[in-house]
């Protein structure tokens, strides 16, 4: 009864998993004979790529300003939404569209946004007199990258909302009407209360988060492509810049392996904070 | 008091970043360019479904959504379908083997499906699959296995163990009790993980974009990509292929909204 399924998974997700392997020490155009270079491509990666530096930080910012400030709105939008109120339900169901649409489209509708020609936000900014803020979104190597970052939040906030909210649902009342009893305020039971009892549900959203962020791919295909400059290059656009654009799969593959590596060791460190932080387990 | 005001203020802030920019859009469907750039927000001066028409002749976009509907309708049918009957049986292994494939499949989880995307497109040239709805399929029901067998085993472990056993004292076979017990339990959580993957394989870009290079097998979000091009400038013709391209998701989370956040929560806690 399991047989499909691990076929199919053995021979389309693991094997290519280990040919991968295989793949990043090859020099190889895709056309002629691939040449064995060992560990080349790493070290060269590593100790000279300046490029793929660059990409790399640009990845850790990415995420840390996606994964901060998502976590953020989305805790505090489920704290204002947390009762099922018609409104708060009208609203959850607002928040969570983005969720739906495609990558593709949000990419589109914000590069719209963002055109700095006739784009909404620099046409409103002009049009009450806050010019100087009306800046070139997605060209200036300054900003493309937070923009894409804001686009990124706008488009994953709604979910997390949804995650909070589950989590939110779960804390006793009791423990809301004893704080009350005793004169907290609203800062102290979010402090003593909301906090530690919806940390479970923080580490699913960061964790969810962080890799998500480091898979990020079509966003910023469909706004920047990675420029002005690399500026908003990404591991993934680049690994795929690198193999479909300049023909190196080796090279790219063994981009894709140090991602690998990278999401393993986030993923390990995050579960190990969690696992002090809980406490049990 | 200040708690109440800053509350208002900022729920009211984020739904209208939601609600303007999905008004452009929608608006944008009926109007001309100029419209949209001098009064993105105002409502169209005539009403008319000329871009609709204009996109269906010139834009060729009833190919791509046909393909789409093709390879997400068999993707999410056959990942259901195999992903349920390999969770079934890991469910009800009690054996080594059914942690050892458990595990197997978590790895999965943990090793993110963009990484392979250069192994995958070299063994898809060797095999013919490139260009290929079939092959398209075949990506999808790999990338998506891990997440679905995670989601459904946990929730048939979950299924009351007497169902299950005294079905098979009455003789039925794994099979029978399959077909007879577990998946009939099954359909909310089937519901979920086939919204989940239906939003997936919907929206895919990574996949379609390295795989698929002629036009009459592009997907919608590929051809999104193209229109950026072709209609640098024309967002009229842009906001209209973006609707299209979204009708379907709009339409199934107004009618299905509970299953659709569950799908997509649930992909998300597991994942």
């Amino acid at each position: 009864m399991a047989a499909p399924a691990v076929l199919i998974y053995g021979f389309l997700y693991l094997y290519p998993a280990v040919s991968n392997l295989l793949y990043s020490t090859q020099r190889w155009d895709g056309v002629t004979k691939a040449q064995f270079v060992g560990l080349h491509n790493f070290k060269y990666l590593i100790a000279n790529d300046i490029t793929f530096h660059k990409i790399v930080g640009n990845n850790i910012r990415f995420s840390f300003i996606v994964v901060i400030l998502q976590t953020f709105f989305s805790l505090m939008f489920a704290i204002f939404l947390v009762k099922n109120t018609k409104s708060n339900i009208f609203l959850r169901t607002v928040f969570f569209f983005p969720t739906i649409l495609s990558s593709v489209s949000v990419g589109l509708i914000w590069s719209f946004l963002y055109n700095p020609n006739f784009g909404f936000i620099n046409a409103t900014l002009k049009s009450v007199g806050l010019n100087s803020l009306a800046i070139n979104w997605l060209n200036d190597s300054r900003y493309s990258l937070y923009s894409i970052a804001i686009a990124q939040i706008w488009f994953h906030t709604g979910q997390m909302v949804v995650i909070y909210l589950a989590g939110l649902q779960q804390i006793p009342q009791e423990l809301y009407e004893s704080a009350e009893v005793d004169g907290a305020s609203r800062w102290h039971q979010f402090k003593y209360v909301t906090w530690p009892m919806a940390l479970p549900t923080t580490a699913v959203v960061v964790a969810y988060t962080t890799i998500q962020t480091f898979r990020a791919f079509d966003l910023v295909y469909s706004m920047t492509q990675g420029g002005p400059m690399n500026s908003s290059d990404l591991i993934v656009t680049n690994i795929y810049n690198m193999a479909f654009g300049a023909y190196k799969f080796g090279y790219a593959s063994a981009e894709s392996i140090i991602l690998i590596i990278f999401v393993l060791a986030i993923t390990w460190i995050q579960r190990r904070t969690l696992r002090v932080k809980n406490g049990d387990r | 008091m200040f708690y109440n005001l800053s509350r208002k203020v900022l729920l009211t802030v984020f739904a209208l970043l939601v609600i303007v920019p999905s008004s452009i859009v929608v608006l944008g469907t009926f109007k001309q360019d100029f419209e949209i750039y001098t009064k993105p927000l105002a409502l169209p001066k005539h009403w008319s479904f000329s871009n609709f028409t204009r996109l269906i002749h010139e834009g060729n976009v009833l190919t791509p959504f046909k393909n789409s509907v093709i390879v997400t309708s068999f993707s999410v049918f056959l990942t259901l379908a195999i992903a349920s009957m390999c969770a079934f049986a890991i469910s009800r292994m009690i054996t080594v083997t059914g942690r050892v494939l458990f595990f197997l499949f978590a790895l999965g989880l943990a090793i993110p499906g963009q990484v392979n995307i250069i192994p995958i497109y070299l063994l898809f040239v060797k095999l013919h699959l490139t260009n290929s709805l079939y092959g398209l399929i075949l990506v999808n029901i790999a990338v998506t296995l891990p997440i679905s067998i995670f989601i459904l085993t946990t929730f048939f472990r979950d299924l009351p163990r007497e169902m299950v056993e005294a079905s098979s004292i009455d003789g039925a076979g794994m099979w029978r009790t399959y077909r007879s017990i577990a998946l009939p339990l099954s359909k909310p959580a089937m519901g979920a993980t086939g919204i989940f993957l239906f939003v997936i394989c919907w929206n895919d870009l990574l996949y379609p974009l390295m795989l698929i290079t002629q036009s009459d097998k592009k997907t919608l979000p590929l051809t999104l990509i193209d229109f950026r091009g072709e209609y640098a400038t024309s967002y009229s013709m842009l906001f209209t292929a973006i609707m299209v391209a979204s009708i379907p998701m709009v339409l199934m989370y107004l009618f299905m909204q509970k299953s659709f956040v569950a799908g997509l929560t649930a992909g998300a806690v597991k994942g």
